[in-house]
């Protein structure tokens, strides 16, 4: 059905669909739940850790006993208000919190705690990357706390339900964003960025599998130049592979809809992880008359500025920062100071890295992060760690790279000790010292080994002195093999030049 | 014994003429020898036993506290560990509370003893106690006629009256501490918001809802206050502000006290007699020295109207919770989750429980949120500020605390519109977050008593006491001396 998908990268930066029957253009927004990491609950002292056994994290008021009151978690607060200084939100020195009616068999008190109208966080933004280089800036509505549901369990037993109030309580950060993403892909870039800032924040784990990261997508269709479609909620998907399939598959069901003269419905749906696809859960008839109103066991959230100064002042340095650092003191390319940035821990190793040499110099870094990046990242991929697993430490890494750049080995020399480190654990200058692999860069030393080469390619050497030029990446080949590759191959291509030449 | 005040108990004790145990006792025949008139809904004979030995040992050994000994009833809304508590609903019947509230607490570290929890309408909606799964309570004040003893905390206030304990919680969001104290001819004292910790009193109305004492006098209302107040880091709405000694105020000169009256307190329906108890009441300040003031509250019209939206649509979240899942009632049968909250809440919840949840959830929903619970909300705030502007003129208010006294089972109004109107001349207090007091003043022709209520400023329940005693001391309310059924 869809025909083409032209990417039109000038300054409006549509992105529209062609069928047969015309351009569309994609609008998606997101409310994304994220888990705030904290010891306890949003509003009690019981334990968030996951995993535990059913119903063992569970305080009186995390079950909504007879008689209870909810006290604000103040971590949890400066949590949200570190989130809200790092997506560039406004923090509000007043917010307040609402009750939000709705039975579920998961949902103790019948009311969520959350807010409504007075958002801890307005606004905010973040940039995100598009593959022609130019950055695009996706804006953020507000981010608010509220605690999260239990979990109901319907596959246990063929007639019962059951309930595990663990979750009940713990705090989450709803972040929704204006409807400012045009495709799947958009959103997966936007999701990845927004995730790596929490990260770097530490405020969320970002962890989909354990669900402490989660979306409601809202996708609408609509022709170029015309208002806003009718949108499509879909709930509660937990990853990013499952974001881009939903986020596609309502655009082909909502452009087939509308091309048969159908209309969208405003309501929310299911996506089935099974079969790729989302259904009805609910229309907008049926939608739920959730009663708002203001908590009355809470006071306003009230914070004052010299608070939010000083969680201002424990912010690290967030990945647009980072990037452009490395870009402007170590001349890396954008593509690599990207990818280093984009995920704290990998960012943590590579700096680590530039400290253990004193001063380094702008080839040095570039080494560094060519050989993370590189070699580093393939040995992770292939024994499926991560980067704080890594055999090789940030430092012995760095050494190694050093050992490079002083020429006491070759890069080929190089990724065989990297092979050696990743298996022994050990320095790259103890494998190097211990298995002779120092690099030979005496010339007379590689002179003398040259020379036998050519005494014993006497036919060849006359082959090259008559024109055959190509011969001599053979007498290079030759040469480096007799020294096992430790001949430093620019003192060794002199070497050969004024042998050839004197022969 | 037995009609002895808390004051005159403490004394008691202390000056060993009498045993805690022996008084435990004594209370504990008379609940049973009165149990007909169904104040208490589960009686605690063994611990209450117990904890007097030890209140005993304590007085003997030189470490007794505030209460220590005094045999207390409490309402059956509070959390008390170990022991059933039912809110006077069939959703609670055997719900063994898993911890204790911070004012029965305080009670406890303080010495006192717990005979049982008193009867109450279901979950403190109603001003008759006719509302409990539990039955009705009968105000011990009945001589020809059973009359209602008044509520929501109606089994405390005829436990109290009927001398079946020496003192009682209470809880008020409405006037149902103030109210009940006025039809049984005691005292009731209704705490400021945020005086006393709302932790473990199952909820009604969140934003009104406070604890108080219910006593035999003025005084034993300040000892027992003291011992219940303060801040408390459950309770997030509860303020850290001192508690003063209550018991200090008593006695204090009451020469160049403004006392407003309001205008517009002299409701329709409030009966003659109880225009003329008003009176009395005037005079006895008047008399005492202090300067009576007219003023007027011209925002408190509106405060039934302000009071019977907030307080159902509180109410039907935080009941919210009693849905069968975890604990209390669950309905048998049910076929799924929607049919058995259905099932369970049809059938565990009483007739105004309904009626208060429907209304609540009716004014908060989409459509009509704007025209009832936000309306609410902002006219809540000019009668705050109308009672702001009149406590810079005036040091306490005086009104009656009912428009009439108590009426007989089977009399009562039988709308529910015009039974709320028992609240009206008490919910003001709620509204506004002020303590409140309810004195007996005199008994009406047909020999029922009628109180007198005082309002002061926030945390000012110190004048309340002061003003409160002083019209004790001159009223000569013919206390109850026996039980006449």
């Amino acid at each position: 059905m869809i025909d083409t998908i032209n990417s039109c990268n000038n300054c409006d930066n549509s992105v529209y669909i062609e069928t047969s029957t015309g351009k569309w253009e994609v609008v998606i927004g997101l409310e994304v739940h994220a888990q705030v990491i904290s010891n306890s609950k949003l509003f009690s002292n019981a334990s968030t850790s996951f995993g535990a056994s059913p119903n063992t994290n569970v305080s009186f008021v995390d079950a909504a006993l007879p008689g209870v009151l909810p006290v604000i978690n103040s971590f949890c607060v400066d949590q949200a208000i570190k989130t809200g200084l790092g997506l560039n939100g406004h923090v509000n020195l007043v917010s307040r919190f609402d009750r939000k009616n709705y039975f579920y068999a998961d949902l103790p008190q019948g009311y969520q705690i959350s807010q409504y109208k007075y958002p801890i966080i307005s606004g905010g933004y973040i940039d995100i990357d598009k593959e022609d280089g130019s950055t695009r800036r996706i804006n953020l509505e507000r981010i608010h706390i509220e605690q999260d549901a239990g979990k109901s369990i319907h596959d246990q037993s063929p007639n019962k339900s059951f309930i595990d109030l663990n979750r009940s309580g713990v705090a989450l950060m709803e972040i929704v964003t204006k409807p400012d993403m045009r495709s799947a892909e958009e959103t997966s870039v936007f999701l990845q960025k927004l995730r790596s800032i929490l990260r770097y924040l530490g405020t969320c784990d970002g962890n989909m599998e354990e669900g402490s990261m989660r979306a409601d997508v809202n996708v609408s269709i609509h022709r170029p130049g015309t208002e806003y479609g009718t949108r499509a909620e879909v709930k509660n998907v937990n990853s990013f592979k499952f974001i881009t399939a939903a986020i596609n598959f309502e655009i082909q069901r909502q452009i087939a809809l509308l091309e048969s003269s159908g209309t969208v419905d405003q309501e929310t749906r299911l996506f089935d992880t099974g079969t790729g696809e989302t259904r009805t859960m609910r229309s907008k008839e049926d939608a739920q008359d959730y009663r708002y109103f203001p908590e009355p066991d809470l006071p306003p959230l009230v914070l004052s500025e010299e608070r939010i100064e000083a969680i201002r002042k424990t912010i690290p340095e967030l990945p647009d920062a980072k990037t452009a650092r490395l870009q402007r003191e170590f001349d890396l390319p954008h593509y690599d100071a990207t990818l280093i940035s984009a995920d704290r821990e990998t960012a943590d190793f590579y700096e680590r890295g530039l400290k253990a040499v004193n001063s380094p110099s702008k080839d040095f870094a570039k080494m560094l992060a060519n050989w993370m990046l590189g070699e580093l990242f393939s040995c992770l991929n292939k024994s499926g760690k991560h980067i704080t697993e890594s055999n090789v430490s940030a430092e012995n890494l760095a050494e190694l790279v050093n050992l490079i750049k002083i020429n006491v080995i070759s890069g080929k020399i190089a990724k065989e000790v990297l092979e050696l480190m990743w298996e022994s654990g050990n320095k790259a200058i103890e494998i190097v010292e211990e298995r002779g692999m120092k690099q030979i860069t005496s010339t007379e030393e590689i002179e003398k080994i040259a020379k036998v080469v050519l005494a014993e390619n006497e036919s060849k050497v006359s082959e090259y002195k008559s024109g055959k030029d190509k011969l001599f990446g053979f007498f290079v080949g030759q040469t480096m093999k007799r020294t096992e590759g430790k001949a430093n191959p620019q003192i060794l291509n002199e070497v050969l030049k004024k042998l050839l030449s004197e022969a | 014994m037995h009609t002895f005040s808390l004051s005159e108990v403490k004394n008691g004790l202390l000056w060993k003429k009498f045993s805690s145990v022996e008084l435990t006792k004594c209370y504990l025949k008379r609940i049973e020898k009165f149990k007909d008139i169904n104040a208490f809904i589960t009686i605690c004979a063994d611990k209450a036993l117990q904890a007097a030995q030890q209140s005993d040992e304590k007085i003997a050994n030189g470490t007794a506290k505030e209460m220590e000994g005094i045999p207390l009833a409490i309402k059956d809304l509070y959390m008390t560990r170990g022991i059933r508590t039912t809110s006077g609903s069939k959703m609670l019947e055997n719900f063994i509370a898993p911890y204790e509230s911070t004012v029965t607490q305080k009670l406890l570290d303080a010495g006192a003893v717990f005979l049982g929890k008193t009867n109450m309408d279901e979950f403190a909606m109603g001003s008759a106690n006719i509302t409990s799964y539990y039955g009705n309570v009968v105000n011990p004040w009945s001589k020809d006629k059973k009359l209602v003893p008044g509520g929501s905390s109606g089994g405390s206030a005829t436990a109290v009256a009927g001398h079946l304990c020496v003192a009682a919680t209470g809880s008020d969001t409405g006037g149902s501490i103030r109210q009940p104290a006025a039809f049984s001819g005691i005292v009731g004292l209704k705490a400021s918001y945020g005086r006393c910790s709302r932790y473990g009193m199952i909820a009604l109305a969140s934003s009104f809802d406070q604890a108080g004492p219910m006593t035999k006098t003025v005084r034993d209302a300040a000892i027992f206050l003291k011992v219940i107040a303060g801040y408390d880091e459950k309770d997030s709405t509860s303020v850290n502000e001192p508690v003063p000694d209550y018991e200090s105020f008593i006695g204090k000169s009451v020469k160049g006290m403004r006392i407003g009256i309001p205008k517009e307190f002299h409701v329709e329906g409030v009966s003659e007699e109880v225009e003329e108890s008003w009176l009395k009441g005037i005079n006895i300040l008047r008399d005492a020295g202090a300067e009576i003031v007219d003023i007027s509250l011209p925002y408190s019209k509106y405060s039934m109207a302000v009071y019977y939206i907030i307080q159902p649509a509180e109410a039907s979240a935080n009941l919210a919770r009693f849905d069968g899942v975890r604990y209390g009632y669950r309905a048998e049968g049910a076929k799924s989750l929607d049919e058995m909250y259905e099932m369970t809440r049809a059938q565990g919840f009483g007739d105004e429980v309904k009626r208060r949840i429907l209304v609540g959830t009716y004014v908060l929903s989409a459509g009509y949120y704007d025209a009832y619970y936000s309306q609410a909300l902002k006219v809540q705030e000019l009668i705050r500020q109308d009672l702001a502007s009149a406590f810079e003129k005036v040091d306490a208010i005086l009104t009656p605390t009912t428009p009439h006294s108590a009426f007989a089972f089977g009399e009562e109004p039988k709308d529910p519109v015009t039974m709320y109107l028992n609240d009206v001349l008490t919910v003001t207090a709620n509204i506004a977050g002020l303590p409140g007091i309810s004195v007996p003043i005199c008994l009406d022709k047909l020999g029922r008593p009628l109180g007198l209520q005082l309002l002061a400023p926030r945390f000012q329940e110190g004048t309340l006491i002061q003003l409160g005693e002083i019209i004790e001391r001159n009223a000569n309310f013919p206390s109850l001396k026996e039980i006449e059924l």
